[in-house]
């Protein structure tokens, strides 16, 4: 398979701890020397054995104060060379020391690759075999999910616009390479220079303000779903500790969706409020409802707000419907009062009982959304996906940036196309991980739409 | 019924490109071969343009010689006019293209066919296989007669079911002047083969005699012409220019008349045809903004009186074709011979292939050429040497020559068959090798011809040939590492017009500056002046291209990591629980040979990958 070195970060996210990010692969012990130096002058990082010192960027100055080892082939995991940087685990400080090795050319793993890799170098039991492809499949399951979260992100959109725009480039020279005998006009160099250029620009300003990346700043979404005056507005403001929202015993009060930040467990979320679920002849409230569904598909979790004093009612149903393709935690409220029982269509869902009056089945409430999100693995890993998952956007740009500028230096020194397309290729293929493939078809497909090619 | 007396190891169905290749294939691996045509006058025939090679198709050429095959002597011994093409750019992308004399190209193709040790040219319209066990064993003629052999090699081109279209008139035919066959296609649906339907066409053919060629420009071939076979020494043939003239606004308007009665857009043509090779109608369509089309007329042949239009394909009324042509300049008298067509013909989708051609449905069944959805006289040998030779392999017991996306254009062009299917006549282009680089027509013996002397494709002369010539870059190439030119020796300084060398330069060194050229250095070296012209192109070329070289290398090594991890014949998809029904789905439709041929399959994930290289370690 892969000889690539391949990275990700080995330790649930979380603040205050330690943070570990892990390497795997031959290149590994030579990129820790780009940016580690140990306290202790060394000659040479001995296998297993934990060295402390500063971790600094690629400009040297410092990131963190990190211990480092490394565990050299044979003698590890994945029997191949593997480098662990054990920094001080906030966020953005492993996301900039994951970014480094990204940098210096390190891929990020795919799911379940280092037990895979452990795997297939006879590191791991055949006999694991059904658990290894348990992991790859949850895992990829799991990355998956949060790909399709994120398609409507503008990160996601835009990388889909570099693809169009160098599978235009790429077209104008294939055509140039295969149809020497046809009758149409090429772009001149320049005009090529240009659009590079262009495209280039565009990916370098996007790589330079990453750095806050859209989960850092807005979070993962957890909705808050329910009839009206479950007490969603209660529960938003009880998490947030404050009064946001408007909250009154009139149905229908809050009307559009409210969003909060808030950060569990080191885990950044994004709280949505949603208008209650009814049928509603009130157009504008209708719109809130109707909102608040588009909002589901893009959750990463729903929280499912039932008053739990009083029998399900046809509303209530309602909102069950709505969310029925959706990660949901049922929470019921209204713990403060007398309790109904539960009906059953709702007892599919991990449940939590609270009061928003009271505060009664807060904290609970809290680690079960940590936990929900992060998969259920304990691990923690699918909860590091969901974290890094923008990273993967950044490393298809900086792989695309760097043979774009292969490319720009191959077109000035008038090297003919086909190398260049060698470069425009790789530029492409960089993206596909987030875009999927460009195939020689797609090329061929825009060539004969713009050109008219033929006998 | 009646058993013919003599059995053959293999037959070859069709005497086209295709089914010559495979004829001659078979045999030369010692396979008694009959090769079966409708018409015995009619083996090798140029249906469309009188043209051999072209970008991708030139290197699909080399190939075919590299293996041993026929193309490239026969278009070297019949030629008329020789160009390479893109001599501009670098060495992978500069093919060779030669116009053919169409008539002496069939004359000779089929002398060598009908004189060739164990093989047979017989008259026979099939019109179904006999199948025991789900295994072929023979075939039978629309006249009763079975011809039994081992294994069965179909290259029916746009016969199957061929329906020619001139205007809204259109009549049962396989190509101008010969019926269709009727009954091949429907036998092989009902063995559960997916039949398809495709579209091609081809212009009118123009008497020479009326045309005004004093008002056009020639294009002449190279001189000299360089043949396309490796064993090819000298061509001596003489050699003819083609004329290049340009449709105008008139003959737009004359083409925008006659739409109402195009089979093209009045939807009569069921058959889908190829995005790059639109008829005249469509492209005036299309492209409304071009007041210009190119036209090429290319001769037929040396004393053949028909002109081939290359531009100008078409299938409307035969009145509409002739006003066109005649509002275009030079052919303002101009005399059609016979009108341009399109044909509709069934093809069997080529993603029901194993990588060597043969069927999944029939053990011992083989499909090249147009059946299996492609264009192109190049594509058509290339396959019909593979699957002659795999076919004549499988009677032998021996496993089947498949060649890598690495390793040449054949091997791309099988392994997109296979592998993606084709819903339109797939034709071959650069862009679709990903390894371009290594993929040279001057490299294609280096490529191949060890495979082939492998399994017995390449004939003595020709692997001799070929040994000494590897011999000869051997020594090329320990020349430019030995030999030195150095800092005292002003004379070779001066004439090579380095300004200061102060420590001396390897040839090798010296080759790698842009501004020299291996020809410069050979006043240098005794033995380097003595190598031939091929030879040190190749050692040029290596020098001149190493680092692009080098990292396609690096891409060919990730490659071959997957594709030399094998998938077990009958690899059970079900008994898994790691694959979505999709995934799953697919890999039991193609029934991938290795590991990389399953990645490569549209849909199926890298996770998907991830598991299947687990279930095969596991063993």
């Amino acid at each position: 398979m892969d000889s690539d070195t391949i990275i990700a970060c080995a330790t649930p996210p979380g603040e205050g701890g330690i943070g570990i990010l892990r390497l795997s692969g031959e290149n590994a012990v030579d990129w820790l020397q780009l940016f580690f130096k140990p306290v202790a002058r060394v000659a040479l990082l001995e296998s297993h054995r934990l060295y402390l010192g500063s971790f600094v960027d690629n400009a040297g100055v410092l990131i963190d104060e990190v211990m480092s080892v490394v565990m050299r082939a044979p003698r590890s995991y994945t029997r191949e060379d593997v480098v662990e940087v054990h920094c001080h685990g906030g966020m953005v400080v492993m996301r900039r020391i994951l970014d480094q090795f990204v940098d210096a050319g390190a891929r990020l793993a795919r799911p379940g690759e280092f037990t895979l890799r452990a795997f297939l170098n006879g590191r791991l039991d055949l006999s694991r075999a059904e658990a290894v492809i348990d992991l790859i499949r949850a895992r990829s399951d799991s990355a998956g999910r949060i790909a399709a979260a994120q398609l409507d992100g503008s990160v996601s959109r835009t990388i889909h616009e570099f693809q169009m725009q160098i599978a235009d480039l790429l077209a104008l020279i294939e055509a140039h390479v295969d149809f020497p005998e046809e009758d149409i006009e090429f772009a001149d160099q320049q005009q090529l220079l240009r659009d590079a250029g262009a495209v280039q620009g565009k990916i370098d300003h996007i790589l330079n303000n990453f750095d806050s990346g859209r989960i850092l700043r807005e979070g993962l979404s957890v909705l808050i779903l329910g009839r009206p005056n479950v007490g969603k507005s209660s529960l938003l403001n009880v998490l947030l500790g404050e009064a946001r929202a408007i909250v009154t015993d009139v149905p229908g009060t809050t009307r559009d969706t409210i969003e909060e930040n808030l950060v569990l467990s080191g885990v950044p979320l994004r709280l949505v409020d949603t208008a209650g679920v009814r049928d509603t002849l009130d157009p504008v409230e209708a719109e809130g409802v109707a909102r608040a569904k588009r909002k589901i598909e893009s959750a990463d979790l729903v929280l499912l707000v039932i008053d739990g004093s009083c029998p399900v009612t046809a509303e209530d149903l309602l909102a069950l419907e709505a969310c029925r393709s959706a990660k949901v935690l049922l929470v019921r409220n209204k713990a403060d009062l007398p309790e109904s029982s539960l009906d059953q269509r709702f007892s599919l869902f991990p449940v939590v009982t609270i009061s928003t009056r009271s505060g009664v089945g807060i904290e609970p409430l809290k680690k079960s959304i940590v936990r929900l999100i992060g998969g259920d693995q304990p691990s923690g890993e699918a909860m590091v996906d969901v974290i890094f998952s923008d990273r993967r956007h950044r490393e298809a740009l900086v792989r695309c940036s760097e043979s774009i500028s292969r490319f720009v230096e191959a077109l000035s020194s008038g090297l003919s196309p086909e190398f260049l397309a060698l470069d425009l290729r790789e530029a492409l293929q960089a993206l596909g991980e987030i875009t999927g493939e460009t195939t020689p078809e797609h090329i061929l497909e825009r060539i004969f739409t713009r050109f008219c090619i033929g006998k | 019924m009646t058993t013919y007396g003599s059995e053959y190891r293999v037959i070859v169905v069709g005497g086209g490109h295709a089914g010559c290749e495979a004829a001659l294939a078979s045999a030369r691996l010692g396979c008694k071969t009959l090769l079966l045509n409708m018409s015995l006058d009619a083996v090798a025939q140029m249906s469309c343009n009188p043209a051999i090679g072209g970008l991708a198709k030139g290197h699909l050429v080399r190939e075919i010689d590299a293996l041993g095959g026929e193309m490239g002597t026969n278009i070297d011994a019949t030629g008329i006019q020789f160009r390479i093409l893109n001599t501009r750019k670098g060495p992978a992308v500069r093919a060779s293209r030669a116009q053919a004399d169409r008539r002496l190209y069939a004359e000779r193709m089929r002398r060598v066919v009908e004189n060739y040790p164990l093989l047979d040219l017989k008259h026979g319209v099939v019109t179904r296989l006999i199948i025991k066990n789900n295994q072929v064993c023979g075939v039978e003629t629309q006249e009763g007669i079975v011809f039994l052999a081992r294994a069965v090699v179909l290259t029916t081109g746009t016969f199957m079911r061929g329906l020619m279209h001139v205007g809204l008139s259109h009549f049962s035919g396989g190509r101008a002047g010969e019926p269709a066959s009727e009954g091949l296609s429907d036998f092989l649906r009902s063995l559960g083969m997916k039949v398809g339907r495709l579209k091609t066409g081809t212009p009118a053919r123009l008497n020479r005699r009326s045309i005004d060629f004093s008002r056009l420009e020639p294009q002449y071939g190279d001189d000299p012409p360089q043949p396309f076979s490796f064993l090819t020494k000298k061509l001596d043939r003489p050699q003819v220019p083609c004329y290049i003239t340009y449709t105008n606004n008139k003959t737009h308007d004359l083409i925008r008349s006659g739409l109402d009665r195009s089979p093209l857009f009045s939807g009569v043509i069921e058959g889908v045809g190829a995005r790059y090779c639109p008829s005249i109608e469509d492209k005036v369509v299309r492209f409304p903004e071009k007041d210009h089309h190119q036209i090429f007329l290319e001769p037929e042949g040396l004393t053949c009186s028909e002109i081939y239009p290359n531009g100008v394909s078409t299938s409307l009324p035969s009145d509409i074709q002739l006003a066109f042509l005649r509002s275009i300049v030079g052919l303002e008298n101009v005399e059609v011979m016979r009108p341009g067509y399109a044909i509709e013909y069934d093809y069997i989708d080529p993603i029901q292939l194993y990588p060597s051609l043969e069927t999944k449905a029939v053990e011992g069944l083989y499909h090249a050429g147009q059946i299996n959805g492609t264009s192109g006289y190049e594509e058509a040998g290339a396959q019909g040497l593979i699957a002659g030779a795999n076919a004549a392999l499988k009677t032998k017991g021996e496993p089947p020559l498949v060649i890598g996306r690495d390793q040449g254009y054949v091997g791309v062009l099988i392994d997109d068959l296979v592998n993606r299917g084709t819903s339109e006549p797939y034709r071959m282009f650069t862009s679709r090798a990903e390894y371009r680089l290594l993929l040279r027509e001057d490299n294609a013996d280096q490529r191949l011809t060890p495979m082939g002397h492998a399994v017995g494709l390449v004939s003595e002369l020709r692997w001799r040939h070929f040994e000494e010539k590897m011999a000869n870059l051997r020594r090329g190439e320990e020349r430019l590492r030995e030999v030195r030119v150095s800092g005292a020796d002003r004379v070779s300084i001066e004439r090579l017009n380095l300004g200061e060398l102060k420590n001396g330069a390897s040839l090798l060194e010296l080759l790698r500056r842009p501004e020299l050229e291996i020809g410069d250095l050979l006043f240098l070296d005794e033995t380097l002046a003595g190598l031939d012209t091929e030879v040190l192109e190749l050692l040029e070329v290596a020098t001149k291209y190493e680092g692009y070289i080098k990292r396609q290398m690096e891409q060919v090594e990730r490659f071959r990591r997957t594709e030399g991890v094998l998938i077990p014949e009958g690899f059970n998809y079900d008994i898994v629980s790691g694959f979505s029904t999709e995934v799953q789905e697919k890999l039991k439709k193609i029934c991938p040979r290795t590991l990389g041929q399953a990645a490569r399959i549209p849909g199926v994930t890298p996770a998907a990958i991830a598991v299947l290289s687990v279930l095969l370690r596991r063993g």
